[in-house]
């Protein structure tokens, strides 16, 4: 029993990282039809720049309290710049090129954004302080960490926000027509390649925040956690139903607990032959079982003719 | 005085296809004037040239500006404005936010205003307006539009077909909706395939064939055109 909701926790804080990337995945997907595959960087960055802030920021003297949020702004504010940079520089110019173009490109990205990062911080593992308590709370004989929870707050916190902007503001609403109908939405005078620019910003903010609450999670970023993350956020984009904002959410909680229950009973079911070092074949195996049997994803209804 | 919107040779292509072929046309300010012609005579081509969603050769000057190089997002500000073809609602948007995207450009406080007095002259889409717009039929979707275009408070109105595959019923309340909105002053261009009402409507009218402009003139003249009466109101 304990177990179970040790897992449940720990697959709700899992979730919400996905949740929060799988919305940039779903977003840029909902209006080009496009996968960024560059996303997981995006994650990585925001990472390594909140360490380097918080590292200056202790450096300087600053209590962990002040580290925290201006880390996290700032590492927001860098992946922003970087998201539009890749939208402008790496799909704004194939927009209308044949569908791989953008694809190929985006592997690419990822390729030159690790790099980058390697030549600027190496290729070793970095410590990510302890910006929080690690004392644990009770919880029905599971534990849950200041860390944990404060993933789980900062997430739902950064997806209200970005639910409201796309339900509740002209910039979303410009956003959802644009996805529906670009041409249209020029006629009713909204700048697509702004709009476009703009959502490639909010999606590398979200990414941003993933990235640190990610670490101080782990207590540990590298230049290619990006990869596995990206890649377990698109599955969960793609188990909830592309393009859907409540599909990223729902597939990424879903996706978080599936490999949590997963690894946490895997050893059980096969009789100790597999360990929880198996924990990410289920990621992949769920991707590939949406892929077979509901492409479209729970949430999603017509992809298939799209992708 | 200048027209509102003058064409000059107006060229638009599709790769090798050459869609409108040195068109000219001029609209007065208050005026409204038609362009009818069948399938494939490149209507809407004119008009998303107009619209500057597509490129053109020749030249477009609407009050007193060359719209050559202007992007199409800046149209509307100017008070030009295009319901299109197939009516271009946002289905998955609600029928008030359909209406709010056609204010998009507008930073003043009667937009709500604006809305409401559609609401009352339209009243199936008063009722409607908390619904995805997608889940309108055809003729409220197509009111949709044209409401939404007036939302922008738009000095010109471009139209293109919006009798397309509507019943009679609602075909005429339509143009019930469009005299009323020339009688505000709001100066239209109308493409229409419906010849018989676009004539009635409009005092004015151009027939378009193969990307060509072949007649021109006043409607009560074109209506007893024979070439008119032949080709566009059933003999
Ligand atoms: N995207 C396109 N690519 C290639 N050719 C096109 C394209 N759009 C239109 N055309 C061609 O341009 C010509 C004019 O088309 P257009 O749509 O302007 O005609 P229309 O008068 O609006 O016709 P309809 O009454 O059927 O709407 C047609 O021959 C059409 O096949
Ligand atoms: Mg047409």
């Amino acid at each position: 029993m304990e177990t179970l909701i040790q897992q449940i926790i720990n697959g709700l804080v899992l979730g919400s990282v996905y949740a929060l990337v799988a919305l940039g995945y779903t977003m840029v997907y909902g209006i080009l039809g496009l996968i960024n595959f560059a996303h997981g960087e995006v994650v990585m960055v925001g990472a390594l720049v909140a360490l380097a802030t918080v590292k200056a920021l202790a450096a300087l003297g600053l209590p962990a309290a002040v580290q925290l949020p201006i880390g996290l702004a700032v590492a927001m504010i860098a992946c922003m710049a970087l998201g539009a940079a890749i939208e402008r520089i790496a799909y704004r110019p194939l927009r209308n090129a044949p569908r791989l173009a953008p694809l190929i490109t985006a592997i690419g990205v990822s390729i030159v954004i690790q790099y980058t990062v390697v030549l600027i911080s190496g290729r070793s593992y970095h410590a990510y302080p302890e910006l929080l308590s690690t004392r644990s709370f009770d919880l029905y004989g599971a534990r849950i960490s200041p860390a944990q929870i404060a993933v789980i707050l900062i997430s739902t916190a950064a997806m209200a926000v970005l639910l409201w902007i796309v339900h509740r503001t002209r910039l979303g609403r410009a956003m959802r027509a644009t996805a529906e109908n670009p041409e249209v939405a020029r006629l009713m005078g909204v700048n697509v390649d702004r709009v476009i620019s703009l959502t490639f910003v909010i999606g590398s903010a979200m990414a941003a925040v993933a990235g640190v609450l990610v670490s101080i999670n782990y207590s540990v970023a590298h230049y290619q956690m990006g990869f596995v993350l990206g890649l377990k956020a698109f599955t969960a984009a793609v188990l909830g139903g592309i393009g859907n904002l409540a599909g990223a959410m729902v597939g990424g909680l879903l996706l978080g607990l599936i490999e949590a229950l997963g690894a946490g009973y895997i050893g059980d079911l096969t009789g100790g032959v597999f360990g929880s070092n198996y924990r990410d074949v289920f990621a992949f195996l769920v991707l590939v079982l949406v892929l077979i049997f509901r492409p479209s994803g729970l949430l999603g209804e017509r992809v298939a003719e799209r992708a | 005085m200048a027209a509102l919107l003058e064409a000059l040779n107006l060229e638009v292509r599709y790769g090798g296809i050459v869609a409108v072929r040195g068109c000219s046309f001029a609209v007065e300010e208050g005026e409204a004037v038609c362009l009818i012609g069948a399938n494939g005579a490149g209507k809407t081509s004119t008009l998303k040239a107009l619209a500057r969603l597509l490129p053109s050769g020749g030249e477009i000057v609407y009050a007193g500006t060359p719209l050559g190089n202007l992007p199409a997002h800046d149209l509307i500000a100017r008070g030009l404005a295009l319901v299109p073809e197939g009516r271009g609602i946002f289905a998955r948007l609600s029928v008030a936010e359909n209406l709010v995207m056609g204010a998009y450009h507008r930073h003043d406080d009667e937009i709500g205003a604006d809305a409401d007095r559609l609401y009352t002259l339209l009243p199936r889409l008063a009722e409607r307006r908390n619904q995805l717009a997608g889940t309108l039929s055809g003729g409220e979707q197509q009111m949709l539009a044209i409401a939404r275009a007036l939302m922008s408070r738009p000095r010109l109105l471009l139209l293109d077909e919006p009798s397309m595959g509507l019943a009679p019923v609602m075909v005429d309340r339509i143009f019930e909706l469009l005299r009323s909105v020339r009688t505000q002053g709001v100066t239209l261009l109308l493409v229409e395939q419906n010849a018989r009402l676009a004539l009635e409507v409009c005092p004015r009218g151009y027939v378009m064939e193969s990307g060509r402009i072949t007649l021109s003139g006043l409607s009560a003249e074109l209506r007893d055109d024979p070439r008119v009466r032949a080709a566009y109101l059933g003999g």
